[in-house]
């Protein structure tokens, strides 16, 4: 089976000429189905601009990178957000539409796929809520959640839609420690159980627990790549 | 991809699995539309305030046009109801409360057409008219003709003809402003009484229907005899002339035969292109026409760039929100499609107040001057076209600020 992430030699730079500065040398890394990965590094590794490229969010330089079987290099605007519409996202901000309630959110990651009426979508959204127990609070808005009920409906938001591979980014950094173990420990459980990959950007040592490996990221290298206790 | 031990709570079988091609574009349209509602409905002030400077714009143009509508409308109220097959006209005449003299004889000269039956000479001229209750003066339009000949049909004079014959008589216009006094409650009341009109008093004998006009207050028509009791004008000049056709005669090849027959000093007329060369002079010889476009323009940038500022700040404010969809796989066209979307929903919901309030307003005040304020289609039909426009282009410029919306900047 096709790994659903495969990157070789992916180096990347910002900026021209002189004040170019390279942030990815040379990144290879290849994540398996079903395998949930924790990127660390301190601040400006790299990580970020790695997770950002594997989300078809910027425009590849050199290298190979393959994300769920569609060729990053050289890919246009309308692949890439093809591409997009198959990950799921989790953001260090919740990020939620304040004028919609925890459903209507959860169901927009279902609007871009067709096959679904309204009412599918949001007995569908309301499913995933129940299954990361924010059944009662469907029908909130975001301002009337907690900070960790609202990142897990990002949590259900990314996943709603069945995606191939989850990319998250620092998404215990606005949480305390108890939500915050909560919300990774929801997410690992879930994708685990449907098998989805995640990639997991992070700073918190409180989290690892959660990894099948750990990648260890530094100056834009990968400098080390530890299998987790799993 | 593997799926088993798929847990209960979310079951999700592969006959609904979302993996299919993508939604309909009619279906993307009325989400994009449906979020747009969702996101203006979220903050009633802020919804206020845009419907609000949507129906200010809307109200504001349709007064303008209401206005100018009307002020040609009235400006042209005594050549609409002068009902004739042809009129000669002074080609440098510009406006008919101050035409430029013509022969006579052109009139007699008309007939030597043989579908010309009759020529009447028109004299028209401004005098002062005593309000018969408070004996204040008034400019009125007064117009002198053949009143026996019928090449002039003024709706209601017909039956006031034998009246009209004798001396120091006249018929008003029951249309004119109330500034003359209650004539024709007087009239119903009393029946003929006595009014002076420059120096001489005349007898009211009737009321017929014209309506008030830019140029004078109200309208007296009199015979051409009693015309000339008041103003002492050489007879051989006249200012228009009525022309009637035998019946099946061609139009248009007359008009063209008198043409040519008649030396350059008269233009041939139908009814329609003599109003149309008066309505001409007020449009296009007075800044009249411009007055009311630029106010019309102006209400239209007003509402413009409130909508504008509504519709930035609300993309400016939910910058991340926006970036987010975009990571989720939204295109930028249809975050695009959601700005205009709510763009469009302003211009429908500031329309239809603005219209009501407008129709409103144009009651009190056709009420209030006496001015013909009326709501044509074609005038509402093409004020939401402008609204429309309005709106879609405020969303077109906001839309640009959904650029700094960079899902790259998100993690």
């Amino acid at each position: 089976m096709e790994a659903p992430l495969d990157l070789s030699n992916v180096t990347f730079s910002y900026g021209d000429g002189e004040l170019r500065r390279q942030v990815l040398k040379d990144v290879s890394l290849s994540v398996a189905p079903g395998e949930i990965v924790l990127l660390t590094g301190p601040s400006g590794s790299g990580k970020t601009t790695l997770l950002t490229l594997i989300g078809a969010l910027r425009g590849m330089q050199e290298g190979k990178c393959r994300v769920l079987g569609q060729e990053l290099l050289g890919a246009g605007e309308a692949d890439r957000v093809r591409l997009r519409r198959r990950i799921g996202f989790i953001f260090q901000n919740h990020n939620l539409l304040g004028f919609l309630t925890a459903r209507q959110n959860v169901a927009m990651a279902l609007e871009l796929h067709g096959g679904l009426n309204d009412t599918a979508r949001l007995k569908r959204a309301g499913e995933m809520l129940a299954a990361v127990g924010l059944a009662d609070h469907a029908d909130k808005r975001p301002s009337q959640l907690s900070g960790g009920q609202r990142q897990r409906v990002a949590v259900a938001r990314a996943l709603v839609a069945e995606p191939g591979l989850v990319l998250a980014d620092e998404p215990t950094a606005a949480l305390d420690r108890a939500s915050g173990q909560e919300v990774v420990h929801l997410l690992s459980d879930l994708a685990r159980r449907r098998g989805t990959p995640i990639l997991l950007v992070t700073h918190d040592p409180r989290i690892l627990d959660i990894a099948d490996r750990i990648v260890a990221m530094e100056d834009g290298r990968i400098i080390q790549a530890d299998a987790a206790g799993h | 991809m593997d799926h088993i031990g798929r847990p209960d709570p979310v079951p999700l079988s592969d006959a609904d699995h979302p993996a299919r091609p993508r939604a309909g574009a009619m279906d993307a349209l009325g989400l994009a539309l449906r979020l747009a509602w969702r996101q203006l409905r979220s903050d009633r002030a802020r919804l206020m305030t845009a419907v609000a400077g949507v129906m200010f714009a809307c109200v504001l143009v349709f007064m303008q046009l209401g206005f100018k509508g009307a002020l040609f409308d009235s400006a042209t109220n005594l050549l609409n109801s002068m009902r004739a097959d042809l009129f000669l006209m002074h080609p440098m005449t510009e406006a008919s409360f101050r035409p430029e003299h013509i022969p006579r004889a052109r009139a007699w000269q008309a007939l030597a057409d043989a579908d010309v039956a009759q020529a009447v000479p028109i004299y028209m001229a401004q005098a002062s008219m005593r309000n018969p209750e408070s004996g204040r003066r008034r400019t009125v339009q007064v117009i002198g003709l053949d009143v026996t000949a019928n090449a002039v049909r003024f709706e209601g004079l017909a039956p006031l003809t034998a009246a009209l014959t004798r001396p120091d008589t006249f018929a008003f216009d029951n249309r004119s402003r109330p500034e003359f006094g209650p004539v024709g409650e007087m009239f119903a009341a009393h029946g003929p009484f006595r009014v002076q009109i420059g120096t001489r008093m005349f007898e009211l004998v009737g009321m017929i229907d014209i309506g008030p006009s830019f140029g004078a207050d109200g309208n007296a028509v009199m015979s051409e005899v009693n015309f000339r009791r008041i103003f002492s004008r050489d007879p051989a000049q006249t200012d228009l002339v009525a022309l009637r056709l035998r019946p099946g005669a061609d139009l248009g090849a007359v008009q063209a035969r008198l043409q040519a027959l008649l030396p350059d000093d008269v233009l041939v007329l139908t009814h329609p292109e003599l109003v149309a060369a008066e309505r001409a002079y007020w449009e296009n010889g007075t800044p009249i026409g411009f007055i009311f476009l630029f106010g019309s323009v102006m209400g239209l940038v007003v509402g413009m760039v409130i909508v504008y500022q509504i519709l930035f700040a609300d993309i400016a404010g939910h910058l991340s929100e926006y970036a987010t969809l975009k990571a989720m796989g939204y295109s930028n066209l249809y975050l695009s499609g959601v700005v205009l979307g709510a763009a469009i929903i302003l211009a429908v919901i500031g329309f239809i107040p603005g219209f009501v309030t407008s129709l409103f307003l144009y009651d009190v005040v056709a009420k209030g001057t006496f001015l013909p304020l009326g709501m044509p289609v074609e005038r509402a039909v093409g004020v939401f076209a402008l609204i429309f426009g309005m709106c879609f282009t405020a969303g077109l410029l906001a839309m640009r600020k959904l650029r700094d919306a960079n899902p790259a900047d998100m993690f």
